[in-house]
């Protein structure tokens, strides 16, 4: 049985595990401490690469070979980033860190700082998260009064300073060229790329953008040293240890950290209790946030060849296979944010399409036709077809929209979009044809419905 | 009538404007406190805006209108968001959303009868784990019942001034 890592999370069962005096009594900036002061900024950066850690924001992109797209001897000022919208449907994972241990990004702020020749991050946080923002506020003050923020942190000539910038409701700027934008004061609308962040980011200098998580980790990074932080991964390539959320129709939905290349169904039995009813099989699991293409337990792997790099899990469900940015790719969907999403079997495919699809469409920022128009068709098809007003033909117009939208637009939201949209109608087809001959009758909610009146409620698990 | 911020908030707004090489990198930051201030995002606010970072007003108009947390019309003194997303979909947001309704007899969107809550639909909120959840005032509610929702809205209630109320409404007309 899957047991959770307590490492990353160390801090967040303690009290008042938020403040510099609790979080530095249990560790925190002995590592900056030691890094800054006696470590070099190439060495630190040699451990990040070591380290094999994936961008934790999405995209799974190597954070070490992320930092050396900088340019060299930069005469510019070098800007980081953070990433701290998390605004991708299921995803809940980089509020736990802001909220129980911000001192461990701040801490992480500061080394990634020092290794790339940056004096000041930004932490872009969407503004809903009133607490995470309040306590990252206070951690900064607490910083500046202390001098680990200022003109010497440590002793050490690289002055420091982190901002947080908070955000206006919009879940494009999460995208980091959106935000970019959003930072400087304008509509959150992506840019085109190149130029990337890395030579053309913030106010147009150099910038690493990294999600929470990433730049959270790196104090255990340098702690554990690269190359051991990497080997307490199941998997090759993809280090270390991470945060890994469940949510939908489980017992105990909830946060937990494990090694990297832990199984969707350890996951869910071992750490969430398994199904929220026994008598309802799971039906789909969304791997990591609702732009993941979903999975059914029933498909198994085929990659009979042993040349294939699926093949050690050849024959097995896909609910097997070890959950890492690689192995998920295999399976022809992502890892994303490693939060994953059970629906049972009371949930109609179509209609929770249909919630998503109305989702993307609210969210698209409208610059490339492909994703404007799409998202609004794909929202008002599935709408028809839930509604009992469609076709059958409208289950292949669901599949054309898709395509169309792919690889046509400025950033990946509507490939985000048409992807899961896809695998819903490549893989429960027969519902989205019954859906086009009868409707949709029932609610999504159908399972849960009756718990909710009055005051027993589920079994809602907090941290 | 013109707007101003409070001497208070007019020395955190010079401490924004401190935090970035641009003026106008301030701009959202700034609506926010001008929003904290006023209620909501009127002409009077952008207008102070704009000659606060010396944009034109109808960049920051532009701003304001792309972004759903800039109320653009007065809003009750306490706000409801409901999740709607799937992952709070199917852990009973819609029950949440329609005891809502039923409870502030107005539909999602609008003002409840006493002027004391405006009921707004959220997209996901980062809490899905603990779904369905709602946010009241910027606090989280997670791990909602109806029970549990009458509670927390019952509070806020009897802690709104009648005055504020009669100020909400009388904004809406
Ligand atoms: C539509 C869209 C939304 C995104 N939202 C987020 C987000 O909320 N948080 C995040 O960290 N990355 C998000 N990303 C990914 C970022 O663009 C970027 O890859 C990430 O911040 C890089 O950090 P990492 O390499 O540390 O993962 C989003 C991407 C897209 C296309
Ligand atoms: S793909 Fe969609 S969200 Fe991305 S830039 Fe184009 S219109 Fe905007
Ligand atoms: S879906 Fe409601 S908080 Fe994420």
């Amino acid at each position: 049985m899957a047991e959770p890592t307590r490492m990353f999370t160390d801090r967040y069962g303690l009290k008042d595990s938020h403040t510099l005096a609790v979080a530095e009594q249990a560790g925190a900036y002995a590592q900056a401490r030691r890094v800054m002061t006696t470590m070099t900024p190439d060495a630190i950066k040699a451990e990040v690469k070591a380290a094999n850690i994936r961008g934790r924001g999405g995209a799974g992109f190597p954070a070490g070979m992320k930092w050396g797209f900088l340019p060299p001897k930069s005469e510019k000022p070098v800007y980081l980033v953070i990433n701290a919208d998390e605004g991708e449907p299921g995803t809940f994972k980089d509020r736990t860190i802001m909220e129980l241990d911000p001192h461990r990004l701040l801490e992480g702020c500061m080394m990634a700082m020092f290794a790339i020749g940056a004096h000041v991050t930004y932490i872009y946080v969407r503004c809903e998260l009133v607490t995470s923002i309040k306590r990252l506020e206070q951690g900064i003050r607490d910083l500046r009064a202390k001098g680990y923020l200022g003109a010497r942190p440590f002793g050490v000539n690289h002055p420091l300073e982190i901002h947080v910038h908070p955000g206006a409701g919009a879940y494009i700027c999460g995208e980091e060229t959106a935000l970019l934008n959003s930072l400087e004061g304008m509509r959150g609308e992506p840019r085109l790329k190149p130029p990337f962040p890395a030579v053309a980011g913030a106010f147009g200098m150099p910038t690493i953008v990294n999600n929470v998580e990433t730049i959270a980790s790196v104090p255990d990074i340098l702690k554990m040293g690269g190359a051991a932080w990497s080997n307490l991964s199941r998997l090759p390539n993809d280090g270390g240890t991470r945060l890994y959320g469940l949510s939908g129709h489980v017992k105990k939905p909830g946060i937990w950290e494990a090694p990297v290349g832990l199984t969707l169904r350890e996951m869910i039995y071992d750490f969430g209790g398994g199904p929220l009813d026994e008598k309802r099989p799971i039906k789909g699991v969304i791997p990591g946030g609702s732009s993941t293409p979903i999975l059914r337990p029933s498909d198994v792997v085929n990659a009979p060849d042993d040349k294939h790099p699926m093949f050690k899990w050849h024959g097995k469900s896909h609910l097997d296979v070890p959950m890492g940015v690689d192995t998920m790719r295999g399976l022809g969907t992502m890892l994303g944010t490693n939060c994953a999403t059970v629906l049972d079997s009371s949930v109609n495919m179509v209609e929770a399409a249909r919630n998503l699809m109305r989702f993307y469409h609210h969210e698209s920022c409208g610059q490339c036709t492909p994703c404007r128009e799409g998202t609004g068709w794909l929202a008002e098809v599935c709408d028809r077809l839930c509604e009992g007003k469609g076709t059958v033909a409208d289950v292949d117009l669901l599949v054309d929209i898709s395509n169309n939208m792919m690889g046509n637009t400025i950033c990946a939201l509507a490939d985000g979009t048409a992807m899961p949209m896809l695998a819903f109608v490549r893989k429960y087809r027969e519902e989205f044809l019954d859906a086009a001959k009868n409707g949709v009758r029932g609610r999504l909610d159908a399972a849960v419905a009756a718990s909710l009146t009055g005051a027993s409620g589920l079994s809602g698990r907090t941290l | 009538m013109t707007f101003t911020l409070t001497p208070e908030r007019e020395k955190q707004a010079d401490d924004l404007l401190g935090r970035y090489p641009t003026k106008r990198a301030a701009c959202i930051p700034l609506l926010h406190l001008c929003q904290e201030q006023n209620g909501w995002v009127s002409d009077e606010v952008i207008e102070y805006v704009a000659n606060r970072l010396s944009l034109p007003t109808s960049q920051v108009k532009g701003v304001v209108t792309f972004y759903t947390m800039f109320h653009q019309k007065p809003v009750a003194p306490n706000v409801v968001w409901v999740c709607r997303t799937l992952m709070c979909e199917v852990r009973g947001a819609k029950v949440i959303q329609e005891h809502l309704e039923k409870k502030f007899g107005c539909h999602v969107g609008e003002t409840s009868q006493d002027g004391k809550f405006t009921l707004l639909k959220a997209e996901c909120l980062a809490a899905c784990g603990q779904a369905p959840m709602l946010q009241l005032n910027g606090e989280f509610h997670e791990n909602l019942t109806t029970d549990a929702v009458d509670k927390v809205i019952d509070a806020a209630a009897a802690e709104t001034p009648a005055q504020a109320v009669t100020k909400a409404v009388s904004g809406h007309g």
